[in-house]
């Protein structure tokens, strides 16, 4: 099947443009809570899966877009490697060409880059049902735009990806986490402080008046590191920042509304009422409860920021934070050149 | 190249832009004198030259505006220019066009030392902007060897590299937002204060798209804390496959160095000619590698290098002992282009970008085609990141040696195509490469740029004939290669 997942794939969306009829792309399934409409026939891209290249030493990998994540880092651990960006999956079944489309990075997001700051190359089925490729298996690459990195976060409404190549670090062997009482405003203060300091950090979080804080590193950057910062040493740091990153913390659980508020890491703390997870160093503040969407957009551009709603509540008043005029006009002709006929996930990012 | 100016009529096109121009502008920011506009007339690539109808020097975003307005009103192409440094033709002036130049944009308008951002204009230097960060301990990490010149407008508009993005990244990875303005006056804002912002990733698409999409008015940039420590390595090898195999097990080792660069032996001649640094004349290749960090961690790399290049089998080897010194290893490296501008009356400055493991293969090819053309190439690397810098040595006084240098060229370019890598690692496309980019890219491919290109400037008027080739060019491109169905130089071994 794998000979042919591409023409086939390709054939059928050009049959669809040509009726204008939906499709809906799935890997995994596991992301089907987060965007706004899922509309039109399943297009399935879990069956294209598996590693094209893996070359430990160019720290390129390339590999199909319906591969599990946990299969890809089954595969870059046993060479000492990571996606650093930390993919979340939100569930077993995760592909990582969903975790791409839907821009997901995980806690080291602040220290180490986004999704898109890793992908070097995509190869992706347009709308008009044409096999393209962009970007390469290089490092560097500014051979024509970075139509690659457009893909990161396009929720698969310009194309349907179909392989990827990620640049890949090596793990740093050493790695603690501390803890340390502190209230939502010293903490802001404090992680900006301490990220403008050359210390080994790769993530913080804060909940219920506790912050803690990951160090990453050589293994002596991390002791001095300890050293100099004080706190208390935890021990299940590993089993808490996975929780963090598949949202399976105590904080996550249940059905309610979750609302992402991405604003500036040193914005003040924005009073909305219900509890914050705050991560990515004051940049990413998680609030759990139902709060109203203009209240939620406003505070958070008030913090110069962004507000989704990221799981749960009323889908209908659209998910993500409406765009400046301008720059919806230019996004409703990129939609119209990677996808004329309208049919890749229309509506999965509200107007697009 | 060498196109000459002032087709037929253009008297009366340039006198009907530069009144609209001068109508809007203060009357000192629009030149149209031949001696005022000769310094607009070439980039870094000085081969290509041509003068502009006439050049705009707003100096504010509303003049820049105005200036966009009357290109629109009027049907005239514009070419924005920061610096002027470009490798590849980026910002050569068209003969129909307006050269706008972002020059007087060239203010630091705000540090944010707990935010670890700095909003500036896009004419500042590179390098003015480490500067005015230094004393709070922070700096803006990518560092081309032009960065005492290049603008920060243009190292968005082409994603400049360095010595350093190997660990810390590009252009790309190092900007939080741009202000821009459209060919259709509007005023857009890509990327946020916050660490991501909503819809599509305007800010990567604008970032290395050679001022083909907007014209940027404001580039927002991020601080990192300056390493406490850096060192660096310097090993010397026998031959370029030993080297090659050292960057690998540097990597393999588990180690991102913060610079790994290469010079074989032609080049560090040249430089040590012009630095006097102390390189090892005798080495077929040296190696240059670079750890930063806490003390700790530095100590902890440069042990873990050491081993691996003795392992390699270098020849000779040194760590920097002082920060004088390491800045007198890394004089040459970053000297690397002016040095080898001394031994040769002109040269020729090559970007493609490799699968490291093909590098000791495309250099033996390079070493051929070499011999083949009689003409002497030096060869710098960001080894680390398999981004290639050939320097062709030629003569442009001497008939057909230029058109030989293309040629040679176009041979590498082709050469990274084919072992899998690209054209261009960090200087863009510009007009050099375009023929090039027909190779790397098939027709639809191409197609979907343009329409990326018209979802920006539907009227087409930014920057027009760069960067990416139209499918017409493509043909007579593909008809120059494949001569009678032959390919060039079939005498040649090809893999
Ligand atoms: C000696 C030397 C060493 C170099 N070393 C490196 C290196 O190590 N790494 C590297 O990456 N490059 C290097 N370069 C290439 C060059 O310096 C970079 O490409 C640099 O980013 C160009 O900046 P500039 O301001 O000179 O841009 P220009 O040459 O003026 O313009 C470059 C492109 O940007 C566009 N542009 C400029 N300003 C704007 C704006 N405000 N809005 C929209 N578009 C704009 C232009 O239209 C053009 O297409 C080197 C060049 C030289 C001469």
């Amino acid at each position: 099947m794998a000979d042919h997942f591409i023409p086939d794939l390709a054939d059928r969306v050009k049959d669809h443009a040509a009726r204008k009829a939906a499709l809906r792309i799935r890997g995994g399934g596991t992301k089907d809570f987060h965007g706004a409409r899922l509309e039109g026939e399943t297009l399935d891209v879990a069956g294209y899966a598996g590693i094209v290249a893996y070359e430990p030493r160019e720290l390129v990998l390339t590999v199909k877009a319906g591969t599990r994540i946990a299969d890809i880092e089954r595969a870059l651990a046993a060479e000492g490697q990571m996606l650093a960006f930390e993919p979340p999956g939100f569930g077993e079944a995760a592909t990582i060409g969903g975790t791409v489309a839907c821009n997901l990075s995980g806690p080291r997001r602040p220290f180490a880059g986004a999704v898109r700051d890793f992908v070097l190359g995509t190869r992706i089925v347009n709308g008009k049902g044409e096999d393209l490729s962009f970007g390469g298996r290089v490092i560097k690459n500014v051979a024509g735009y970075d139509v690659s990195r457009l893909m990161a976060g396009a929720f698969g409404t310009l194309g349907v990806l179909t392989e990827i190549s990620f640049k890949v670090l090596p793990r740093p062997p050493a790695e603690a986490t501390l803890a340390f009482e502190m209230d939502e405003a010293g903490m802001i203060e404090s992680v900006n402080r301490w990220s403008g300091q050359p210390l080994p950090l790769s993530a913080t979080s804060w909940e219920a008046g506790v912050l803690r804080l990951r160090l990453t590193g050589a293994s002596s950057a991390v002791a001095a590191a300890r050293a100099k910062l004080g706190g208390t040493e935890i021990p299940d740091g590993t089993a808490y920042w996975d929780g963090l990153r598949e949202q399976r913390l105590a904080f996550f659980a249940g059905e309610g509304p979750l609302w992402r508020l991405s604003v500036a890491q040193t914005a003040a703390p924005i009073a909305l009422g219900p509890p914050q997870l705050i991560e990515w160093g004051g940049g990413l503040r998680w609030v759990r409860g139902a709060i109203e969407a203009a209240r939620a957009r406003e505070a958070a551009e008030k913090a110069r920021g962004h507000a989704t709603l990221f799981r749960g509540g009323d889908r209908a008043a659209g998910v993500f934070h409406p765009l400046a005029p301008a720059l919806a006009k230019i996004h409703r002709r990129l939609k119209d050149a990677f996808d004329p006929a309208g049919i890749l996930n229309p509506g999965r990012m509200d107007n697009f | 190249m060498n196109a000459t100016a002032k087709p037929a009529g253009n008297h009366e096109r340039r006198a009907e832009v530069s009144s609209a121009l001068a109508r809007r502008l203060p009357a000192h920011a629009v030149l149209t004198a031949r001696e005022d506009l000769f310094p607009y007339e070439c980039d870094g690539l000085s081969a290509y030259r041509q003068t502009p109808l006439v050049a705009a020097l707003p100096g504010t975003v509303e003049e820049a505006a105005e200036v966009l307005r009357v290109a629109r009103e009027t049907g005239t192409p514009v070419v924005a220019r920061g610096s002027g440094t470009g490798l590849s033709g980026g910002a050569l002036p068209l003969a129909d066009g307006i050269l706008l130049s972002m020059g007087k944009f060239n203010r630091i308008l705000a540090i944010d030392p707990l935010a670890r951002v700095a909003r500036v204009q896009p004419g500042v230097r590179n390098v003015q902007i480490t500067e005015a960060v230094a004393p709070l301990g922070l700096y803006y990490a990518p560092d081309p060897s032009s960065q005492i010149a290049c603008s920060i407008g243009g190292n968005v508009a082409e994603n400049a590299g360095g010595v350093h993005c190997l660990k810390y990244g590009l252009t790309v990875h190092n900007i939080q937002k741009v202000a821009a303005l459209s060919i259709e006056g509007d005023a857009l804002e890509l990327g946020a204060d916050a660490l991501d912002a909503p819809g599509y990733d305007l800010l990567a698409l604008m970032t290395g798209s050679e001022g083909l999409l907007a014209l940027l008015t404001e580039v927002t940039v991020k601080l990192l804390p300056k390493p406490q420590v850096a060192q660096v390595v310097m090993a010397s090898f026998t031959n370029v496959e030993a080297a090659v195999d050292a960057v690998a097990k540097v990597i393999g080792a588990g180690i991102v160095p913060a610079g790994l660069e290469m010079m074989d032996k032609m080049a560090t001649a040249a430089v040590e000619d012009y630095v006097h640094a102390g390189y090892d004349l005798e080495a077929e290749a040296i190696l240059l590698c670079e750890s930063d960090g806490t003390p700790e961690e530095v100590a902890e790399e440069i042990a873990k290098i050491t081993e691996v290049m003795r392992e390699a089998g270098c020849t000779r080897f040194a760590v920097s002992g002082s920060e004088a010194e390491r800045l007198k290893f890394w004089s040459g490296r970053k000297a690397a282009f002016p040095a080898v501008g001394r031994i040769s009356p002109d040269y020729y400055c090559i970007d493609g970008s490799i699968p490291r493991g093909a590098l000791a293969k495309v250099l033996r090819r390079i070493a051929e085609l070499s011999k083949h053309y009689g003409l002497r190439c030096a060869n710098v690397f960001h080894a680390g990141d398999g981004n290639l810098h050939p320097l062709i040595l030629y003569d442009a006084n001497v008939p057909g040696e230029f058109e030989r240098t293309e040629e040679y060229a176009g041979n590498i370019l082709e050469l990274c195509i084919e072992v899998g890598g690209t054209i261009t690692g960090e200087h863009g496309v510009g007009v050099e490469k375009i023929g090039q980019m027909c190779a790397q890219f098939n027709p639809a491919e191409l197609a979907q740029f343009h329409a990326v290109k018209a979802a920006f400037d539907p009227p087409g008027l930014l920057n027009p004939g760069k960067a990416v080739p139209t499918l017409n060019r493509c043909a007579e491109y593909g008809a120059m290669r494949v001569q009678g169905g032959r390919l060039p130089h079939p005498d040649l071994p090809r893999f």
